[in-house]
């Protein structure tokens, strides 16, 4: 039962709820599960709740990985994640 | 004459003498309803409506729906404006010249008359729009707690020219399949005003009368195969009942498929599919692959097929499937819809 | 959307799949498992298969917890409704799956039982606060990315001194599940597996520390993958490189969203409301040991098992059902005699049909058109 999605905190309301934004669409989601939520964080929501935060400079270093893939399929280079 | 207090539509509602056939219910009929649509059909005051016969030539076409939408008022329509369009639009799916549209009207005791005034004027204005007349109707009242507001069943007749041949049998391999525009915007909208969904979003429902449209394109390109507008079960319901009455299959291309951003923003937080999701502004053709480029210049000339796109083709395909190439590049199945399309959460 | 659409890129898909086929070792076989309903599901619907040479076999895990619940547990809960008249709340996941007698959640609704859809279990707490004169019970299920909200509103509804509200628990944990998937490997009819691809979202709350005694132990690669398709494609790579080079350790691709800690603050509730249960039935794997949770003695209010009386009653799957099999990764739905024929989505006869990510259902619907 995984399917959540990443999606920024557009506004932090009272009782331990936000309102995120994803592509346009607003919902109100309760931050009872994480810490120090901010403006402007990427947060991972599931039912209706925020279980952790999505780390903006690890996403870019991933995708960079993918990017890499396609350049080089060289079986002699390292893995970027040992 | 003598004196009848006129109708209280800002603190009335509906009581079961609106039905029954007396006084009451003249009176909301010539006050609402014969008021709002006021055509000399109705202004005759008769059980039903004479109209000459169409030309001799071509066929006519008869088509129902009912409306049972819950809201009843939503972004971007009603049920009043969505029962005119959606009757509208299926007689022109035939490939019909809609002429003239009946209505018929299940209402709750208790229902506010303000609202249902509102909703009539909305039909009234729908119709109007579209040059197609409410000319003939029914009322009936339902006690409190048997209905939902209210039921609207809409029939429209219209005439098919000779030479028009649409029918969902049509479709052919090498056959190319074209969307009129976005997918997904009704069920979307709709669906932001269920209570327990609660999300914001700026999505209007696509509710529009599609008769000029179907007139542009056959214009364009009078051997149209086949046409339909993908309202429950979405263009994956449409796609898969062509493929059934044709015995073919088809191949399309995810990304040519137009779906607004903030739609598949809210199919991922609900976790559905845009393909399965309802429309009812939207249509989808089939024509020959020689006449395909005539017919999406056709459709983008028009204001409801401005974002109109070529998003696959028929296929040979004993099996009937509709395949897909996902955006990602693999392919996958767009098979029927199962159950209702409730929110996964998986 | 952000950190969504890049991961779904069809270019980047390609670069990676042209590095897979280059590193597969000719004559070798790959046979991964993707344990999470959620990867089954992404694979199919963005045809992954297409992209990955044929050496590479993926296998389909028990990671979806409507798949696995048993039809016991969903009569009980049907029975709440009916005999109890309690407002149900459940995840719309739930409201299809047959139950006994020919019922499911959604034809006793129909039959007049109160039971409600709800996206999230904020929900089920907030009728119960509506409805003060009516009993309210949520029907929890889920693996440990699930389990953390359960557990939030358990705590809020005893802060708030609810005395109508109470959670029928029957969420699951996916370490003893892959420990169960390993044991059975002694199986006859086991397809020995060379590695695992693991949870995405459950790794986000439990880290993924968890993983590394069971990949030592079992010698078997578990790389941890983000939910989209690249991630996915990322991923088999990853546990490619590790079985050529004879490794086995844990591997974190979901590096944005996973750490080895996890959700600390989320495990941390979990524990405080939750217990592990020494044994839970798991359809179509049987009694797994230590793989379930139930509610603390001290939320006992809030516990709708102790409430009610709810007693479980196994039922058994129907014969001709390969179920147990194909959640294990012994057979692959293709193999089932009732597939497609007497068990579809719209009927399904077992657990692997009832949920769009059962590899059942997800083969069904998006990939019967391939005949290999």
């Amino acid at each position: 039962m995984c399917l959540a999605i990443p999606a920024r905190v557009i506004e932090v309301l009272d009782n331990d709820q936000v309102r995120i934004e994803l592509g346009g669409v607003h919902k109100a989601i309760s931050t009872a599960l994480v810490e120090n939520v901010a403006v402007g964080d990427y947060l991972i929501v599931h039912v209706g709740y925020a279980i952790g935060k999505l780390d903006p400079q690890e996403a870019e270093e991933t995708l960079a990985v993918f990017a890499a893939m396609g350049k080089s399929a060289d079986p002699a280079e390292p893995s970027a994640y040992i | 004459m003598a004196y009848s207090r006129p109708i209280d539509f800002k603190h009335g509602r509906v009581d079961l003498t609106h039905g029954s056939g007396g006084r009451a219910m003249a009176q909301l009929i010539h006050e609402l309803f014969v008021k709002c649509f006021d055509n000399e059909f109705l202004n005759a005051q008769n059980d039903g409506a004479c109209f000459p016969l169409p030309p001799s030539s071509g066929r006519m076409v008869m088509a129902t729906d009912s409306h049972v939408v819950s809201p009843l008022f939503f972004p971007g329509g009603d049920i009043g404006c969505l029962s005119v369009h959606g009757t509208i639009n299926d007689v022109a799916m035939s490939g019909g010249r809609p002429l003239y549209l009946a209505a018929s009207f299940i209402l709750e005791e208790g229902y506010p008359l303000a609202d249902l005034k509102r909703i009539v004027e909305s039909m009234a204005h729908a119709a109007r729009e579209a040059g197609v007349p409410i000319v003939t109707g029914d009322t009936k009242v339902v006690e409190e707690g048997k209905g939902d507001g209210v039921f609207i069943t809409t029939t429209g007749v219209g005439v098919v020219a000779d030479g028009i041949n649409v029918s969902g049998s049509r479709a052919r391999p090498g056959d190319c399949i074209l969307v009129s525009g976005f997918m997904g915007d009704h069920g979307v909208a709709i669906m932001s005003e269920r209570e327990n969904l609660s999300f914001e979003t700026t999505i209007q429902s696509d509710t529009a009368a599609l008769h000029g449209l179907v007139a542009a394109m056959l214009d364009a390109v009078p051997d149209l195969h086949c046409l339909r507008d993908p309202t429950r079960g979405g263009l994956a319901a449409v796609l898969n009942e062509f493929a059934g009455q044709s015995g073919c299959g088809m191949r399309l291309r995810e990304a040519a498929i137009p779906v607004r951003g903030e739609v598949a923003a809210a199919c991922e937080l609900l976790g559905l599919d845009p393909l399965y999701v309802a429309n009812e502004g939207k249509l989808v053709a089939i024509c020959a692959a020689d006449d395909a480029q005539r017919l999406l210049c056709a459709m983008r000339n028009h204001p409801l097929g401005r974002d109109a796109a070529i998003i696959g083709e028929v296929i040979e395909d004993a099996n009937e499937f509709v395949q897909m190439e996902t955006v990602f590049g693999g392919r996958r199945m767009v098979d029927w819809l199962t159950g209702e399309q409730l929110p996964r959460i998986c | 959307m952000k950190y969504v659409d890049e991961f779904r890129d069809g270019e980047l898909a390609r670069g990676i799949a042209r590095a897979i086929a280059a590193e597969v070792v000719p004559g070798r076989n790959y046979r991964l498992m993707e344990f999470c309903g959620g990867h089954t599901h992404a694979i199919s619907r963005y045809g992954l298969l297409d992209l990955l040479p044929p050496a590479v076999r993926m296998i389909h895990g028990p990671g979806c917890p409507v798949c696995v619940l048993p039809i016991g547990r969903i009569d009980s809960a049907i029975d709440l409704a009916r005999e109890h008249g309690v407002i149900l709340c459940t995840y719309a996941d739930t409201m299809r799956v047959p139950a006994s007698g020919g019922l499911s959640m959604l034809k006793a609704k129909a039959q007049g039982a109160d039971i409600r859809m709800v996206y999230s279990c904020e929900d089920a707490l907030r009728i119960a606060r509506e409805n003060p004169a009516r009993e309210v019970v949520f029907f929890a299920i889920g693996f440990e990315t699930t389990t953390p909200p359960t557990a939030a509103i358990i705590r809020q509804a005893a802060s708030l001194g609810l005395t109508n509200f109470s959670v029928f628990c029957n969420h699951v944990l996916t370490p003893a599940a892959m420990v169960h998937i390993m044991e059975s490997e002694s199986d006859p009819d086991a397809v020995s597996l060379d590695g695992f691809v693991g949870p995405a979202h459950v790794s986000t709350v439990i880290g993924y520390q968890p993983y590394e005694a069971f990949a030592a132990h079992y010698r078997r690669p578990v790389v941890i993958a983000g939910f989209e398709p690249l991630d996915v494609m990322q991923s088999i790579l990853m546990l490619v490189r590790q079985i050529n080079a004879g490794r086995a350790v844990v591997e974190n691709e979901f590096t944005r969203a996973v750490t080895r800690e996890g959700n600390r603050k989320a495990q941390a509730l979990t524990d405080a409301v939750l217990e592990p249960r020494d044994s839970f039935d798991w359809r179509g794997l049987g009694e797994v040991p230590k793989s379930a949770l139930k509610i603390r003695a001290e939320y006992g209010l809030y516990d709708a098992e102790q409430r009610y009386g709810i007693a479980y009653r196994q039922v058994p799957d129907h014969k001709a059902c390969e179920c147990a099999a194909i959640l294990r990764g012994h057979k692959q739905p293709a193999d089932c005699k009732v597939f497609g024929t007497v068990c579809t989505p719209d009927h399904p006869i077992g657990a692997c049909m009832v949920s769009s990510e059962g590899a059942c259902a997800a083969h069904y619907t998006y990939g019967r058109f391939r005949t290999k």
